[in-house]
C-alpha cells in the first residue's frame, strides 16, 4: 500500500518514537493519521500497518473496534460532530443535533449520497465551558446558535468548505 | 485569542501566560520566568524536588486528587528498567476542557513541569497522551517540543550539562475509558483501552511494565511555580491538604461559563454568583455537579461550600476534574440522569460485567423512565443495580457511572414520581415533543 510522502514521514517519525523493540506503540497513531488519507479503514490498511509495527491484522483489528474515531466505513470529506453531552445539553445541544438530522436528511454516523458532509451525535469534546459546541473534523465551533449551524450546514450543503463559509468560523 | 474573559478574582498562577502575545513561543515563555524553574531545579536533589512538591499540598487535577509528591515517592528510583514521564492529556470527563487551554496557551509550562519530573524520577524519556479529538493540540504541543529541542532543553545534552531527556506526543483515537490511568497505558501501548488490575500500580509497573510517573496535565503544570517560589508558598494559596489554585471549568446555566483559575477552597455560591455571573435569565438554581458528570450531585441548599477535596468528600460527592455544571429549576433531572448515563453506557470498555451490563440497563431504564413508561419499582431498582456496580470494577468508570446516578435518584425522587402513570416529561415543551 503506498502513502504519500507526507504521511510516509510523519509514520517515520512515529515509529522513532517508541524504543525499537516497541514499534506497537505506534499503531494507533498511525491508523489515525493514516484515516484521515485513506478516507476509512480499510483491510488494506490494517494488513499494512500490521506488517509496519510488527503484529498481526488481527491484532490490529481488535484494537481499532475499540476506539469511536476509527471508522471502518468512510464518514464525509466533512464530518459534522455535534455533542449533547451534559454541558452542551443544557443549552441546546441536543436541539442542535436535531437541526442537523433534519437539515442534512441523515442520522447518526451516516454520510450525505455525495459523501461531501457526514454526521455523528459526539460525547464530550472538551468545550463544556463554551458551549454548545460543534466539530467539523477537527476543528472547533464554540457557543453555537441554531442560525450559525444553519448557516454552515447550508454552505457545506452547496458544496463550500467550511474555510469558504465567512458567517461561522472555527475558534482553533 | 481566549475564549472567555478573565474574572479578576482569578488567581493566576497557572494561566498567568495566558492571552499575551505568541504565549505558545518559547521566546514569550522564557521572557516569563520560563524553564527558572527547571534550571533551579538542577541544583537540587530527588530528594528535595519531591519534598518541595510534597510541601505543596498537591493534589491530582485529573480528578483522584492522590498527593503527587506521594506519588512520585512511590517510584522504585534504583529499579535498574528505564523510567517514563506519561502525561495523561486525554481530557474527556464531561464538563472537562482547561488541559485544552493549558496545552494550547502555555505548551512549554507542561514541558518544564515534565522536565522536573524527569529530574525527580531519573527519567529520560516522556510522553504525552493527548486525545484524538484535540489534534490541534498536537500540532501545537509538537511545536512546542520542537522549539524546546532547539534550544537545549530537551536533547542528548541539555543546556550543556550531559542531561538525557526525550519527550513526545502520543494521539489517541477516542475512547474515554483511556483517560483512566492504565487503560491509558495499555492504549499507548497500542491495544485495545482495557484496564489493568492494580497493584502494581504505574508507578511500578507501569509503561511497559516500567516504573512511571503518570499524572494530569493541569498536575504537572502547577509543578514550575512550585518549584520556582517553593511548596510553602503554592500551600499557601489553598486549604489545608489542598494546596494551590486549580482551573474550574464553569458551564450550564449560568451568565459567563468559562475555565476560571482560582484558590483551592473557593466558595461554590460565590463562583456561580462571583465568576460565573449568576444564573441565566434570573432563574433559580436546582443542582450543581461539582467535577465533572462522574459526581454525585448536590442540590441548590448544599452548594454553599469551599471547593476543595476534603470538603466535597465530606458532602458525599468529589472535587473530581474541577468541572462544575450549573442546572436552573427547569433542568429535567430524569433527562441528566440520562444523558450522563448514556455517556457511560458508551464509553464502558466492556472488561467488567457489572459495568458493561449496569451501565447498559440502567440507560435502557431511565430511557424507559423519561419516555413516560416507567414503573414505581424502577426507582428502587435503578438506585439497586447502581449500588451493585459500585467496587466492582477493575477502574473506577463504574463507579463513576454509578455515583451520579445513586445522588439523582436519592435527592431527586420526586423527579422520577413526576414521570410516573405515562404522564410525559413536566420539563419538556409541548412543541419539542411533537417535532422529535
Amino acid at each position: 500500500m503506498t502513502f504519500s510522502p507526507e504521511l510516509e514521514a510523519r509514520f517515520e517519525k512515529f515509529l522513532a518514537k517508541y524504543p525499537a523493540d516497541r514499534k506497537r506503540s505506534a499503531m494507533i497513531p498511525m491508523l489515525i493519521y493514516a484515516q484521515d488519507e485513506v478516507g476509512s479503514i480499510t483491510d488494506e490498511l490494517i494488513e499494512e500497518v500490521a506488517k509496519r509495527v510488527g503484529v498481526t491484522p488481527l491484532q490490529v483489528n481488535e484494537v481499532v473496534g475499540f476506539y469511536s474515531m476509527l471508522h471502518r466505513k468512510g464518514m464525509g470529506k466533512y464530518h459534522v460532530q455535534v455533542c449533547t453531552n451534559i454541558s452542551c445539553l443544557l443549552v441546546g445541544g441536543a436541539e442542535l443535533y436535531d437541526q442537523a438530522c433534519h437539515k442534512l436528511g441523515i442520522g447518526h454516523k451516516e454520510v450525505r449520497p455525495d459523501g461531501w458532509v457526514s454526521l455523528e451525535e459526539v460525547e464530550c469534546m472538551g468545550a463544556c465551558s463554551w458551549a454548545p459546541a460543534i466539530q467539523v473534523n477537527y476543528d472547533f465551533y464554540h457557543d453555537v446558535t441554531p442560525e450559525q449551524l444553519d448557516k454552515l450546514l447550508d454552505g457545506l450543503l452547496a458544496g463550500k468548505t467550511p474555510e469558504q463559509i465567512d458567517e461561522v468560523r472555527k475558534v482553533n | 485569542m481566549l475564549y472567555n474573559q478573565p474574572n479578576p478574582l482569578e488567581v493566576k498562577i497557572l494561566s498567568r501566560r495566558f492571552g499575551l502575545p505568541n504565549s505558545q513561543s518559547i521566546d514569550t515563555y522564557l521572557a516569563n520566568d520560563g524553564y527558572k524553574a527547571f534550571e533551579k531545579a538542577l541544583g537540587m536533589s530527588q530528594e528535595e524536588i519531591i519534598n518541595e512538591v510534597k510541601a505543596s499540598g498537591l493534589r491530582g487535577r485529573g480528578g483522584a486528587g492522590f498527593p503527587t509528591g506521594m506519588k512520585w515517592g512511590f517510584l522504585p528510583r534504583q529499579s535498574p528498567k528505564p523510567k517514563y514521564i506519561m502525561v495523561n492529556a486525554d481530557e474527556s470527563e464531561p464538563a472537562t476542557c482547561k488541559d485544552r487551554l493549558l496545552i494550547e496557551y502555555d505548551p512549554h509550562q507542561l514541558i518544564e513541569g515534565v522536565l522536573i519530573a524527569g529530574l525527580a524520577a531519573g527519567s529520560n524519556q516522556g510522553y504525552v497522551y493527548i486525545r484524538g479529538e484535540y489534534r490541534y493540540l498536537i500540532e501545537i504541543m509538537d511545536r512546542a517540543i520542537d522549539e524546546a529541542y532547539a534550544r537545549g532543553y530537551l536533547g542528548d545534552n541539555i543546556l550543556g550539562r550531559g542531561l538525557k531527556f526525550h519527550f513526545a506526543t502520543h494521539s489517541g483515537a477516542g475512547a474515554y475509558e483511556c483517560g483512566e490511568e492504565s487503560a491509558l497505558l495499555e492504549s499507548f501501548e497500542g491495544k485495545r483501552g482495557n484496564p489493568r488490575i492494580r497493584p502494581p500500580f504505574p508507578a511500578v509497573a507501569g509503561a511497559y511494565q516500567c516504573p512511571t510517573v503518570l499524572n494530569n496535565v493541569e498536575t504537572f503544570c502547577s509543578v514550575p511555580p512550585i518549584i520556582l517560589n517553593g511548596g510553602s508558598y503554592f500551600a499557601g494559596l489553598g486549604t489545608p491538604k489542598n494546596g494551590g489554585t486549580r482551573l474550574f471549568c464553569l458551564s450550564g446555566h449560568i451568565n459567563k461559563p468559562g475555565v476560571y483559575e482560582l484558590p483551592m477552597g473557593f466558595n461554590l455560591m460565590r463562583m456561580i454568583n462571583e465568576i460565573g455571573g449568576g444564573m441565566r435569565g434570573g432563574k433559580k438554581l436546582k443542582a450543581v455537579i461539582p467535577g465533572g458528570s462522574s459526581c454525585p450531585i448536590l442540590k441548590a441548599d448544599e452548594c454553599d461550600l469551599a471547593m476543595d477535596f476534603d470538603t466535597l468528600q465530606a458532602a458525599g460527592s468529589m472535587l473530581g476534574s474541577g468541572g462544575v455544571v450549573v442546572m436552573d429549576e427547569d433542568t429535567c433531572m430524569v433527562k441528566a440522569a440520562l444523558r450522563i448515563m448514556r455517556f457511560y453506557a458508551h464509553e464502558s470498555c466492556g472488561w467488567c460485567i457489572p459495568c458493561r451490563e449496569g451501565t447498559t440497563w440502567l440507560r435502557k431504564l431511565l430511557q424507559r423512565f423519561h419516555d413516560g413508561m416507567g414503573q414505581r419499582s424502577d426507582i428502587v431498582l435503578i438506585g439497586d443495580l447502581s449500588k451493585n456496580m459500585l467496587g466492582r470494577t477493575f477502574c473506577p468508570l463504574g463507579d463513576a457511572a454509578a455515583l451520579p446516578t445513586i445522588s439523582i435518584v436519592e435527592k431527586f425522587r420526586d423527579e422520577f414520581e413526576a414521570h410516573l402513570d405515562g404522564k410525559p416529561c413536566p420539563y419538556e415543551h409541548a412543541s419539542r415533543l411533537v417535532t422529535a
